[in-house]
């Protein structure tokens, strides 16, 4: 069964319908991949799996999304522990205006996840494992708002898994990044891959095509098609998405 | 063509003009304080002004020692401001991110409306009410104290304050709110953690400008601090600020005698701190902005 299944899901800004009926699918461990032309409903999809979207007034949704088999819609669904358990990762890299090191121990103390004595070293492995570590190793005091971007943006990410998410979900993470800090970041996925269930939206089809395992394409609010990313990108089984990823639209 | 430029010419100049009127005039201020307020310390030591303790500018001899003065304003600054930093924190957080919609409205209409308020009908207030009270609370001689200053002055600095850090608070970026509440923070840790931090520096101007408000600030002191010029040993005793000296001595003085002079140079004392304090805040206000 999947890690994250989307069914019948519907979803309104106001009068505007924004996802359409949208069913799918999402394997545990394994980087899925969600293209499509800007405005395509993409992101407000990934925004509904952490309930990110309950921020905007005027929402509706309708329909199901399971996470491990229970609806996070429902009434009486805990949204704290849900945005503990499935992470995210912006298009801007946004570590807060506080210092490296209270970046990524700020979601420790939030949950009471580790005694006070502990910290410090949860916070090393957290950047350790985005490869952050040795580059700000003598600087874990100053201000996270002094990194490059692809360092805030690896920031971003240990930030994430240092509240031991099981979903990541990542929102264009890298169109704010040139090709080479993109590369590392794509490096770093595959990664994460192994322990976490990845959900990347981007309008870069070489960076789905690269990185990902699945890949749906979405247009006009529809989930077009979902499939294997081999499949996607070199069978297309609808003529829309064809023409998309061959760039005859988009 | 011709008129054309010498029309656009003048008008440059006039408009370049009113931007410096604001400098031309706190430079001319500046300089009639020193002109009138210097001469006074070659007749009095500087030593006995600022560190003499009894401000008696009419007996025989006479005395200008202002420390009560300058402890008289601190005491009721500092007063205020530890009323009005908690209270103005809370309710710019209040209105920048709690309140909604008409809730919001109206409390930062109120809020203007009492900026607006003339500081003869807030000291007033302060005359009738609040000193009669705080004398029957702590069963006092007198109601009018560096207390009843300080409650009236942080009424009268709030909406300086709460202004200045709404607009803070107001500033930090959306995305470091997404971003807490993406990793599972309550609306309450990321106010606390995350956006005041960001917004410190806008803070801490407001702090600034609002003690610069405080110290300056003369209506309401005059009115409800009891001015007796006494060095203060607790907030429930009578004071009297730099500003209220002024303020009710420089009507009777005459002028040329000593007197006048010291009461000049009073104003030199009082325009350098608020002048320092306004020097802080502005540099907060920049910090905030790299």
């Amino acid at each position: 069964m999947g890690k994250i299944i989307a069914k019948n899901l519907d979803f309104y800004y106001k009068d505007f319908q924004a996802l359409k009926n949208i069913n799918l699918e999402i394997s545990e461990k394994k980087i899925t991949a969600i293209i499509g032309p800007s405005g395509c409903g993409k992101s407000t999809l990934l925004r509904c799996f952490n309930r990110m979207n309950d921020l905007i007034e005027g929402i509706r949704l309708e329909g199901e999304i399971l996470i491990d088999g229970v609806n996070i819609y429902r009434d009486d669904s805990d949204l704290l522990f849900l945005r503990k358990k499935v992470g995210m990762v912006f298009q801007r890299p946004n570590p807060f205006a506080l210092s490296i090191y209270e970046n990524i121990a700020f979601g420790l103390k939030i949950h009471n996840m580790a005694k006070r004595k502990e910290i410090p070293k949860i916070v090393e492995d957290c950047l350790n494992s985005v490869h952050l570590l040795d580059e700000v190793r003598d600087r874990l005091n100053t201000s996270a708002l002094k990194l490059s971007l692809e360092q805030k943006q690896r920031l971003c990410i240990a930030r994430t898994l240092a509240v031991k998410p099981e979903v990541i979900l990542m929102d264009e993470p890298c169109s704010a990044l040139d090709p080479l800090a993109t590369l590392k970041i794509e490096e770093l996925m595959q990664e994460l891959r192994k322990d976490y269930t990845i959900v990347i939206v981007t309008h870069n089809m070489q960076q789905a095509a690269r990185v990902s395992d699945e890949t749906g394409f979405m247009l006009l609010g529809e989930l077009v098609e979902f499939g294997k990313t081999q499949d996607i990108f070199t069978r297309p089984g609808d003529k829309r998405t064809e023409d998309y990823i061959t760039g005859r639209f988009g | 063509m011709n008129l054309k430029k010498i029309r656009e010419f003048i008008i440059e100049r006039l408009i370049f003009l009113g931007g410096m009127a604001s400098i031309i005039f706190v430079i001319l201020i500046f300089a009639f304080l020193l002109k009138e307020g210097l001469p006074f310390f070659r007749i009095y030591p500087l030593k006995d002004f600022l560190g003499g303790r009894f401000w008696y500018p009419i007996s025989e001899p006479v005395q200008f020692g202002i420390k009560p003065l300058i402890l008289g304003s601190l005491i009721v600054t500092g007063g205020a401001i530890l009323i009005v930093v908690p209270l103005g924190l809370a309710t710019a957080i209040f209105i920048a991110e709690i309140a909604r919609g008409k809730t919001k409205e109206i409390l930062k209409c109120s809020i203007e409306f009492l900026e607006t308020t003339p500081s003869v009908v807030i000291g007033f207030i302060g005359l009738v009410v609040l000193a009669p009270f705080i004398r029957k609370v702590f069963s006092l001689p007198t109601g009018l104290t560096a207390l009843c200053g300080s409650i009236m002055l942080a009424i009268m600095s709030t909406p300086t304050v709460v202004s200045i850090m709404e607009d803070a608070i107001t500033a930090v970026p959306k995305v470091y709110k997404e971003a807490a509440l993406a990793i599972g923070a309550t609306h309450w840790q990321t106010i606390w953690r995350v956006i005041l931090p960001a917004a410190s520096s806008g803070i801490m101007a407001a702090v600034m400008l609002g003690i610069g408000r405080c110290i300056g600030e003369t209506m309401v002191v005059l009115m409800v601090t009891g001015n007796a010029a006494v060095i203060p040993k607790t907030l429930l005793q009578p004071v009297r600020t730099l500003t209220a000296t002024i303020a009710s001595e420089m009507g009777e003085v005459v002028q040329g005698s000593e007197h006048y002079f010291a009461l000049f140079a009073l104003g030199i004392i009082l325009f350098s701190l608020s002048f320092i304090v306004n020097l802080i805040a502005d540099f907060f206000i920049h910090k905030g902005v790299k």
